[in-house]
């Protein structure tokens, strides 16, 4: 395998005394989808928003240890995190459009980064991508809040989309929404990953299968098994793994 | 049948529940009837004297020809001055302290300190003024000490509101704005402050509906009570509304007991007018 467009080398996170994440290597290949399983509390959320730096913002956590994103750590001092940000964008689990119009809020990041082109034109293409443009491209300056919980969902995905990031962190992001809508954002990340790089933290086995390449399982903050996602779920390699995912425990 | 009085203790339940309901509005009609009771009985004796010959004239010793030119003016300066000072100065506060600050037990006892200082009596701040302003300062009795004493007086409200308004911001928002590659400012710009202005403002309004009552501190820092001129700057002397009323009321005559009733309808007319401009600006800025 060629080296990886993102990975976690021996990183180790605490909030405090608490180890989150323990000496863990995980690499994310490019344009793929990597699944982060695990039971809850395992650590995954935290080990996702260190690949953007989003764990900057809680108090009183360290970090030891690198991310390395095309080769250079991106906790390096030198690094400013806006610019890890830019590249690497992040959906979270409950969808939070921010309270204005849909297309501002697919506008919003493209116009404070500067990003040069037509913002109409990007704003559509984003929606596109992330499956919405159909069911909104009538009502561009209606107010985001009132969309369903699936669509808020795939508008927070466009929003990440318009500032074209190489890499996509996705925190569960189907864990609030009904089964239609939960296949609706798995049928768009398949079409995602022809373009994106993508790593999606989930509770659900069944999606963590169905989309994923490679799986990663995670227990008590401690990389357990990283494979092809067939291999770990058909014929996973160590006993724990094998019962987590035919749901012996977790 | 499904019935009520078939099943006594769902109809305890209900008893209770409708003897609180009575109990709330019974609360509300005494506190809103007094209110109103004060508004009349202000109104009996204020109205008659309320004209443009009171709105235009400077305080006398006769009742019929005093009015509240100076101290309209003084009050309207005085309030202009301290919401110059003491807004940003709050708001940027505020916003430094959830935003910027590490949130440690540092930043904790500031809160608490600054709470504490939203309960020190105004007195107090008045005689912080005299020593500072007035005297250390130099800037003698005018509109300038005033205000600013005014303003320490209101900071900490302000600060305190603002603060909690931010605070309310949900984590979620700042982390989408966050996500984008957003700077600090810019996700404050954007997101945190449009969201906190209604609570922002809330404590705009209250912190200068104080100040504006407030008596004790000025004439405790040397506000005059009988100015017969009309302030032109921040360093003339002056007198408030407050300070007019009180002067009044402490007159034997009855002529001027009413006065100060037509004074204070003056005042709380400032005050419905001030209140109403932040309402409508609250109402716009969440539109």
């Amino acid at each position: 395998m060629s080296t990886p467009l993102l990975e976690a080398k021996d990183l180790t996170i605490a909030y405090g005394d608490q180890v989150a994440i323990n000496h863990l290597t995980l690499p994310i290949p490019e344009k793929k989808i990597t699944a982060i399983i695990g039971p809850s509390g395992c650590g995954k959320s935290t080990l996702l928003r260190s690949m953007n730096r989003m764990n900057d913002f809680i108090e009183g956590v360290k970090l030891e240890g690198a991310i390395n994103y095309q080769g250079e750590n991106i906790y390096a001092p030198h690094v400013d995190p806006v610019e890890v940000r830019l590249r690497i964008g992040m959906v979270f689990q409950k969808a939070n459009p921010f309270p204005k119009s849909i297309f501002n809020n697919v506008a919003w990041g493209p116009n404070i980064s500067g990003l040069s082109g037509d913002i109409g034109l990007r704003v559509e293409t984003a929606l596109k991508q992330a499956a919405l443009w159909d069911e909104v491209q009538d009502r561009l300056e209606e107010q985001a809040l009132n969309l369903s919980g699936g669509q808020q969902q795939r508008l927070c995905i466009a929003r990440t989309l318009a500032m074209e990031p190489e890499v996509v962190l996705m925190d569960e992001p189907c864990s609030a929404l009904d089964p239609v809508s939960t296949s609706r954002i798995e049928d768009l990340l398949y079409e995602m990953k022809k373009k994106y790089t993508i790593v999606i933290v989930t509770h659900n086995m069944q999606q963590a299968a169905r989309v994923s390449d490679y799986t990663a399982f995670i227990e008590d903050g401690e990389l357990v098994e990283y494979g092809e996602t067939e291999q770990v779920f058909t014929n996973p390699l160590k006993k724990r793994t094998e019962d987590y995912v035919t749901g012996r425990f977790g | 049948m499904i019935s009520a009085i078939a099943n006594p203790r769902l109809r305890r339940r209900k008893l209770v529940s409708a003897a609180f309901r009575v109990l709330c509005a019974a609360t509300a009609f005494v506190v809103v009837g007094i209110l109103f009771a004060l508004i009349f009985d202000l109104m009996l004796d204020g109205l008659p004297w309320l004209d443009i010959q009171f709105l235009s004239s400077f305080p006398s010793r006769f009742p019929e020809l005093a009015g509240i030119k100076s101290a309209l003016f003084g009050s309207l300066w005085l309030i202009g001055l301290t919401a110059l000072f003491a807004v940003p100065i709050g708001v940027l506060a505020a916003i430094y302290m959830e935003e910027y600050a590490p949130q440690n037990r540092l930043t904790r006892l500031i809160e608490l300190n600054i709470a504490n200082l939203a309960g020190v009596p105004s007195i107090v701040y008045g005689l912080l003024g005299l020593a500072l302003f007035v005297r250390f300062f130099a800037l003698e009795r005018s509109i300038l000490a005033g205000a600013l004493t005014m303003s320490l007086l209101v900071l900490p409200v302000i600060i305190i509101a603002a603060w909690e308004a931010i605070r309310a911001v949900p984590t979620s928002l700042r982390e989408a704005a966050y996500g984008l590659g957003a700077t600090r400012w810019q996700v404050v710009q954007s997101h945190v402050l449009p969201m906190a202005m209604p609570g922002i403002l809330t404590g705009i309004i209250l912190s200068l509906s104080r100040a504006i009552g407030e008596t004790a501190p000025l004439i405790v820092m040397g506000a005059l009570t009988y100015v017969a001129f009309v302030p032109e700057g921040p360093m003339d002397e002056f007198t408030t509304l407050p300070i007019q009323i009180f002067n009044w009321t402490a007159n034997p005559q009855e002529a001027f007991q009413d006065l100060a009733a037509a004074g204070i309808l003056v005042l709380l007319g400032i005050l419905l007018v001030t209140n109403s401009i932040a309402l409508a600006i609250r109402y716009w800025s969440t539109k």
